[in-house]
């Protein structure tokens, strides 16, 4: 019954966004009131209803419903409640059903919070916004319908795939789906704004916010997602190049330029057409990430099941969202209005710069991701493009983004002044100096590149801290002027920093983890030991332990440092009878920011057993550097000019600080 | 500056970029991609010894033997040829004999293959992708689950 009526429910919210799909639109055209007033109320209902539905799949998985074939594919009696819960988006009938149901959050919140947008445009949002739904709703109905029941009750399910056991992928799914679907607002808007044939700095204004929201899940989703893959997999490895990965990377990519436009285009005035463009790219990578992860074209954790027809059907919501809105882009833009005028030095050539190498670096890594694919139904050959690729385009195209970090922010609009910047930049250049000096004297000798790796992600680092220095006057004013002025300045720009230095952050973890992670492949008896940098561990035995679902063996490691004990460490592997397969389980011991990471191989016939252990230097700082952008991402969207559903542009007080 | 001028520059420091880009990722295609291979692949198509490609197939009943320092050695077979692998490092949680794996490395000069990674699928339900498509070429595929696919 229960999954009857999560049926009935998704089926009526097709019917809603298909009313939300034309009427608010027409309503636009005609300037009627009334036919635009159906949009909200119907955005409202489209959430309550998809809510409704999701909520009965969950209370499928939480009942053990087995007469579900989702639920008895992807759950298990013994299955401790919290993966009842994570296991119904652990598959993909269940996952569309999270996309679909962000989807229509999205919608709702637009209605209830877009109070102040102009009724046009507010229609015209919703309107697009409801065919994305509708076409996934479809979707959903007609290849991956989560509500089928089977014929015959079986007794007990399948389980959940083990490895997706596990607290990590809780949020991650989620996270990266508010991510990924958030940009479908900054798509909606861009389309409303085309279909209008106006745009304006306000329309940066209210687009602005929504775009960030998205980034913000987007960069904590890839993150957990890493830290998940590092933990989890067993391999130490924090980022793979792994095709899955680089679809959520790319849109991240796209939606950071999008971001730093839209800054422009609010502020300036310029770039419009840019950024439009930006909003309907950042969306569709967006869904040919979808499609890429749930075609199944490519084989990888992350793909539950391949089916042709699915595949088949994603490809045409693709061919028909992105094909359609370039073609109404490449018929409506031209008719913008062309902005303001600004000198290629100045703080809008920065941001052209960042945008510039932010697409270039997302344009190599859709080549490498798709080249295989591509020349797999051209040629029929099969290749692999790995890491080795990504590292020599990628990389390149990065380090000048980062080198430019700390410019841009300093650098006054329309015209600017290099070799001022420069000159305020001495510190924070002279710092990374020595930073980099240090650490060819601390290393002596080694990987040459590395040093100027730190002494980038220092520079970016510093190149923050120097923005607040200017901004206050900070060193030059007395202390409680400069304080007053800290306090008059706009949290977006207190943001800007944070998230910069997150970035910053992220660089350092990432150079070192790669450069100074050692790794150590041994065989060990009971009480032998075994030591790796300064860490000495001594294998204890083993034992085995029963969880609900699995049973275990655990290797007992106890570290020590200098002869002192500093922790114990416990690698496992688990064993699920239900779908007989095993997993590994990763001990992590945290010092500071770096990790030990120990993880099981395999018993050999001799009683010894065989490990893989890892000291991996700043590695957290990595996921922490996320985590700080995600923050600067969280102050900047508390900013009172650009909360959600931003005030009009005339309400702003004439005296605002100048940014 | 006028609008004209800095359009030009606009234009020109963007198709810059894109060059920049264009010639990273054309050199680093040259030298960086690996080429899936069944073990009938290796024979007829004569992969040089030396040159890096991803051997695909099932691992062959009764040829896995582990040696010392976590030494392993298996083959990996279509049905139609078999090929020895040597590795060394600890296998995949899932590596099991009788089922699909992939190994990427190179063929050395005695016709045997030396992996320095390798990967087997994830779960019961999942066979690589490529493995799939090899078994099949070779008529050796069964679907052996019915379900889901």
């Amino acid at each position: 019954m229960i999954a009857e009526i999560g049926h009935y429910a998704l089926v009526l919210a097709l019917g809603l966004a298909l009313i939300q799909s034309v009427v608010p639109m027409a309503g636009a055209r005609l300037r009627d009131d009334t036919l635009m007033g159906v949009a909200g109320p119907t955005a409202l209902a489209q959430f309550a209803f998809v809510a409704v539905s999701f909520a009965a799949l969950t209370a499928c998985y939480v009942g053990s419903d087995f007469s579900v074939t989702n639920v008895f594919e992807n759950s298990h009696s013994t299955m401790p409640l919290i993966y009842k819960f994570t296991s119904v988006w652990g598959n993909h009938e269940g996952s569309m059903l999270l996309w679909v149901l962000i989807l229509s959050l999205f919608g709702a919140l637009v209605a209830a919070f877009g109070t102040n947008l102009p009724a046009t445009l507010k229609a015209n949002v919703l309107a697009v916004q409801s065919w994305i739904a509708a076409a996934f709703y479809l979707f959903i109905l007609m290849t991956s319908n989560p509500f089928l029941r089977l014929p015959q009750t079986p007794f007990e399910g399948r389980d959940l795939n083990p490895i997706l056991q596990d607290l990590g992928l809780a949020i991650h799914p989620p996270l990266l789906y508010l991510g990924y679907v958030g940009f479908s607002i900054s798509f909606s808007f861009a389309i409303a704004a085309l279909v209008e044939g106006r745009i304006d700095a306000a329309w940066a204004r209210w687009v602005r916010p929504w775009t960030l929201a998205a980034w913000m899940c987007l960069t904590l989703g890839i993150a957990m997602g890493s830290y998940w893959a590092y933990y989890e997999l067993g391999w130490g490895g924090f980022w793979f190049w792994d095709p899955v990965e680089n679809a959520s990377l790319m849109p991240w990519l796209a939606g950071t330029a999008l971001l730093h436009s839209a800054v422009v285009m609010e502020k300036r005035n310029a770039l419009k057409v840019w950024t439009i463009l930006l909003a309907i790219l950042t969306f569709s990578l967006s869904l040919i990430g979808t499609f890429l992860v749930r075609s199944g074209v490519l084989t990888s954790v992350h793909t539950f099941a391949s089916d042709p027809t699915r595949g088949v059907f994603i490809l045409m919501i693709l061919v028909l969202f992105i094909g359609g809105a370039l073609a109404l882009y490449a018929w409506r833009a031209p008719a913008l209005k062309q902005g303001g005028l600004f000198a290629p030095i100045s703080r809008e050539g920065a941001l052209i710069f960042n945008n510039l190498f932010l697409t270039a670096a997302c344009a190599t890594v859709f080549v490498g991701t798709l080249y295989p694919l591509a020349l797999e139904a051209l040629t029929g050959e099969n290749i692999s493009v790995g890491a080795p690729f990504f590292n020599l385009t990628f990389g390149p195209l990065f380090v000048p983004l980062l080198l430019v970090v700390p410019i841009g922010p300093l650098m006054p609009w329309k015209r600017g002044d290099l070799l001022g910047v420069a000159q305020r930049l001495i510190g924070a250049a002279a710092f990374a100096l020595i930073v980099i000096a240090a650490t060819f004297a601390a290393i002596g000798g080694g990987p040459v590149l590395a040093p100027f790796g730190i002494g980038l992600a220092a520079f970016v680092m510093a190149g923050a801290v120097t923005d607040f220095i200017e901004r206050t006057g900070l060193l030059r004013v007395p202390f409680a002027v400069a304080l007053t002025r800290a306090r008059g300045l706009p949290r977006s720009a207190f943001g800007t920093m944070l998230a910069h230095s997150g970035l910053g952050l992220s660089a350092l973890g990432i150079v070192c983890a790669s450069t100074w992670g050692v790794e150590q492949i041994v065989s060990l008896k009971p009480n032998a030991s075994v030591s790796l940098r300064s860490y000495d561990l001594t294998f204890d035995g083993m034992v085995t332990r029963q969880g609900p679902n699995y049973s275990e063996t655990i290797a007992k490691f106890t570290v020590r440092q200098d002869g002192i004990v500093i922790g114990t460490m416990e690698p496992a592997k688990r064993t699920f009878p239900a779908r007989q397969s095993s997993t590994t389980e990763a001990a992590l011991l945290t010092r500071g920011a770096s990790q030990l990471y120990l993880s099981l191989g395999d018993p050999n016939d001799d009683g010894s057993i065989t490990v893989r252990l890892y000291h991996k230097p700043l590695v957290l700082l990595i996921w922490l550097g996320a985590v700080v952008m995600f923050l600067g991402g969280g102050l900047s969207l508390s900013d009172r000019r650009l909360r959600i559903g931003a005030p009009k542009p005339a309400a702003r007080p004439a005296l605002q600080p100048a940014e | 500056m006028t609008r004209k001028r800095r359009r030009l520059v606009l234009i020109g420091s963007s198709l810059g970029v894109l060059a920049l880009a264009a010639v990273l990722v054309l050199s680093a295609l040259k030298d960086s991609i690996v080429f899936f291979n069944s073990p009938t692949d290796v024979v007829e198509k004569k992969v040089p010894p030396g040159s890096r490609i991803r051997l695909g197939g099932l691992v062959k009943p009764g040829t896995l033997q582990r040696g010392d320092q976590l030494a392993v050695r298996f083959e990996v077979t279509d049905g139609n040829r078999a090929i020895a692998v040597s590795y060394q490092g600890i296998l995949p949680d899932l590596f099991r004999e009788g089922q699909g794996v992939i190994a990427e490395g190179m063929l050395d000069t005695d016709g045997g293959f030396k992996a320095d990674s390798v990967l087997a699928k994830h779960d019961e339900n999942y066979m690589p992708k490529e493995v799939a498509d090899a078994l099949k070429k070779q008529g050796h595929w069964k679907d052996d689950t019915g379900k889901k696919k």
